[in-house]
Order: structure tokens, then C-alpha cells, then sequence
């Protein structure tokens, strides 16, 4: 299936995390208050380092949240 | 899920909740094979969101990884041990990666045969426990023989002890006898502490970072019970005993709490992972607040009032180990809500029993 992420399309598996997908970019989930590059850490939700935007919502953790079909993904926000 | 299915099997009836979006926590990781036939299944949910009676809860929320600060903790290469082998699972392309393995525990060994099995090269696991430690919990093994043929299963080449992290940097990572390795990622953890709180805001009585709990896995709170991670850092077996043994109301079989015990005793952090923080380096990574800024203070509420400290998304869920691991610094009182929560979930509508509809956590 496809998304789109920081408006680029991006081809993705069913099942996979949107955390994945942009560790997978090689880009940054978010940054942090002063501005560093983060992203995910636990894969499990509890850290928090994963946020970004998702379909013009967030921010919201990407490691518990499975690709959807027409996605649009949004990095780099705090 | 053993706890629901014991329960179930006692003619109770169960609902089971989990903030996961499929069963079997952070083990199973909600596997499409998972059954659990009988049970009432609130998948996905923050406890908040759930309102009702229930004659006994049964605790089960598991562990999370303790991330301990070092020089360059906070590069985006720089993942947990098990937030590695879970980002994997969750479609990481990890195929022709290097990957160096450290911190503390068994785990570690886990994670590298699964990195492996998903063709990636990894050069060193860096167990920061003392060879000694090691043989002798080897020894041991003889009174859990499933965990023997388990270690033999992830017997691992570039495994090496009394060695831990002290610098990463862009492309690789320091270890502590001056080697620096060149990596797309460092896997690092050093243990696994219980997902305490709820226990805690139910006044449950702690042993330290653990529910006390009697034979029977009853807290000191009338009705509430607490099985697995939570009671010990023991693993599989003994969650699913405990489970069990809390379903059916009997008293918890095996000698699964003396395994919890080896482990603690072997994979002890050692006295120079309290000081791999410099003064610059992040300890609160929610609000970037360096080691510096609170070395001095008297306690968490100070770093927290004075500094941010711990103010942040993950309600000190990552810091707040660190430090009481760091500085001795006895945990905070825990306040509602559990988990963070969008203003937004206060507002929605709810139906007349008082349940909102299904929302998404943040």
C-alpha cells in the first residue's frame, strides 16, 4: 500500500508501524524541546520519543500505530 | 492471558484489558494464532476509558526497559534493547544492518539471535555483569532446565562481559574498554523494571519497584491481585504461573520466584553505570533537561518543580528509574490519569453508563 511521508509517497507492507516506516527513511520522528533529532526508543509506547503527525492529527506515538492505506505522515513537528 | 483463561475456567466471569492493540502484551505481541475463547477482550483502551464493578482485579502490566543516559543516549540510532527487537517486528528493515548489542540482562542474548535470524550482522553484545556472575547463574540453570536448552538456543558469538556503553556518536558507539564500533544502530537496555504504577495509584504496598504480594499473588489491597513482571523480573514461565495461580485461586507452583531472584542477583547493575552521565548529557528526554541541572538537587520533586524534570509525555516512565537508579531518589506519588490523555478524550460524549466511545490514546 501507499502513504505519504513530509508529502513524499511511500510504498509500505500492511502491518508494519508508521515508527518503522520512517526509521526506515532514515528520518527523524521528532524533535525534542531544544531541538534535537529523536525517535523511537522502546517500541512499546511508553517513551513518548516516536510522536509525529498523522492525517493532520498528533502528535501520536507511530510505534503503535499500523500503516493505513492513503496515510499522511508528518515529521519533525515537537 | 493465563489469569483470564484460570479465571474463566472457575466459572468467572472475565474481561481483559489491554492497552496493546492485540493480546499477549509485549511477549506475543498480538500474534494472529492468539485465542482466548470466553473472555470479554477491551483491546486498545487506556484504563481511564473503562468504567465499572469487578469483585477481583488481576493485576498484569508487565515490564519496560530501563534506558540508563551516556554521552550521545539521544541520537535517534541509539533504540532499547527490546524497542529494537520490537521496532523489527513492527517491519524495521534491519537486513545487512550492524548492530551492537549492550546493557544488562538475558534479553540481550534474545535480541541478538533475533537480529540475527533477521540478517543482521552484529559484532559485540556487551553484557556489563562480571563473568563470574555469569557462570555462576549458568550453574544454576540446572533448576529451571527449560531456561538451559533456551541459553543454548541464543548462544551468541561477540559476546562479552563486564563491558557497557560510553559514548555514542553519529555511526557507532564507545564501549568501556576503549573500543569504538561502527554501527547503524546501538540496541541498548539495561534490564527491565514493572509497570508499577497502577498498583502504586491503587495503594497497593511496593517492595521497592515491586508489588508485595503472598503465595497466593494478593497485594495488600482487598481484591487486587499482581502476577508476572510486576511481582519479580522473571520472565514467561512465571508470569504465566502466577497467572494461573491468581485465576484460580490457589497458591502460585514452581520455583519461578527464585529464578526472578537469580536473575536480579546476577544482572545487578554495577556501581560504574550510576556515573555514565556527564554534565551535558540529557537525563529527561521529554523536556531536555541535562545532568548538570539536577546532580545537585535533593530529590525528583525538586529536579522536577526547579527543572522540568520528569514533567514531560512519559510521566517520568524513562527518567524516573534513571535517576532512582542514579541517585538512590525514592519514586513520586502517582496521580490520575495513568497515561497521558488528549484534552479532547474529557470531552467526548458518553454513552448513559458513563463509557466514552473507543478513542485513540496519543
Amino acid at each position: 500500500m501507499k502513504i505519504r511521508v513530509n508529502g513524499q509517497e511511500v510504498e509500505v507492507q500492511a502491518g508494519m508501524s508508521v515508527a518503522a516506516v520512517v526509521m526506515n527513511l532514515g528520518l527523524a520522528a521528532r524533535r525534542s524541546v531544544t531541538g534535537e533529532p529523536r525517535g523511537p526508543v522502546c517500541g512499546m509506547g511508553v517513551c513518548f520519543e516516536c510522536r509525529l503527525w498523522v492525517d493532520g492529527e498528533g502528535p501520536l506515538r507511530s510505534c503503535q500505530m499500523p500503516v493505513r492505506e492513503g496515510m499522511e505522515v508528518v515529521t519533525d513537528a515537537v | 492471558m493465563a489469569a483470564a483463561r484460570a479465571a474463566r475456567d472457575q466459572g468467572e466471569r472475565v474481561l481483559l484489558l489491554d492497552d496493546n492493540p492485540g493480546l499477549g502484551g509485549q511477549i506475543w505481541r498480538g500474534r494472529e494464532d492468539l485465542r482466548l475463547e470466553g473472555v470479554e477482550l477491551g483491546l486498545g483502551h487506556t484504563l481511564t476509558e473503562w468504567r465499572g464493578e469487578a469483585k477481583r482485579l488481576i493485576l498484569a502490566c508487565g515490564a519496560r526497559e530501563l534506558l540508563l543516559p551516556f554521552p550521545g543516549w539521544t541520537m535517534p540510532h541509539v533504540v532499547g534493547a527490546g524497542g529494537l527487537q520490537a521496532l523489527v517486528k513492527q517491519g524495521l528493515a534491519i537486513q545487512g544492518k550492524r548492530v551492537v548489542v549492550c546493557g544488562s540482562g538475558p534479553l540481550l542474548l534474545a535480541v541478538a539471535a533475533n537480529l540475527r535470524k533477521a540478517g543482521a550482522e552484529v559484532p559485540r553484545v556487551a553484557e556489563q555483569a562480571p563473568w563470574e556472575k555469569l557462570l555462576t547463574f549458568g550453574l544454576g540453570l540446572w533448576r529451571w532446565p527449560s531456561k538451559i536448552f533456551e541459553a543454548v538456543g541464543y548462544a551468541t558469538s561477540g559476546y562479552r562481559a563486564g563491558l557497557w556503553p560510553v559514548e555514542a556518536w553519529e555511526g557507532g558507539v564507545t564501549l568501556s574498554d576503549g573500543s569504538k564500533i561502527n554501527c547503524d544502530y546501538v540496541a541498548c537496555g539495561f534490564g527491565l523494571v514493572a509497570n508499577g504504577e497502577l498498583a502504586r495509584l491503587l495503594g497497593c504496598r511496593m517492595n521497592g519497584g515491586l508489588v508485595a504480594v503472598d503465595d497466593w499473588q494478593r497485594t495488600s489491597v482487598e481484591g487486587v491481585y499482581a502476577v508476572g513482571e510486576m511481582t519479580g523480573i522473571g520472565g514467561v514461565e512465571k508470569a504465566e504461573a502466577e497467572g494461573r495461580a491468581a485465576g484460580a485461586r490457589q497458591r502460585v507452583t514452581g520455583n519461578w520466584g527464585a529464578f526472578a531472584s537469580a536473575l536480579a542477583k546476577t544482572f545487578a547493575l554495577r556501581e560504574e553505570l550510576r556515573a555514565l552521565a556527564t554534565a551535558e548529557t540529557i537525563v529527561c528526554r521529554c523536556e531536555d533537561v541535562r545532568w548538570g541541572r539536577i546532580a545537585t538537587m535533593g530529590g525528583k520533586r525538586q529536579a522536577r518543580l526547579e527543572a522540568r524534570c520528569g514533567m514531560g509525555a512519559c510521566q517520568a516512565r524513562i527518567c524516573g528509574p534513571a535517576l532512582e537508579w542514579m541517585c538512590g531518589w525514592g519514586p513520586e506519588n502517582v496521580r490520575p490519569p495513568l497515561f497521558p490523555l488528549s484534552v479532547r478524550e474529557f470531552l467526548r460524549d458518553r454513552d448513559e453508563a458513563g463509557h466514552p466511545p473507543t478513542g485513540h490514546s496519543l
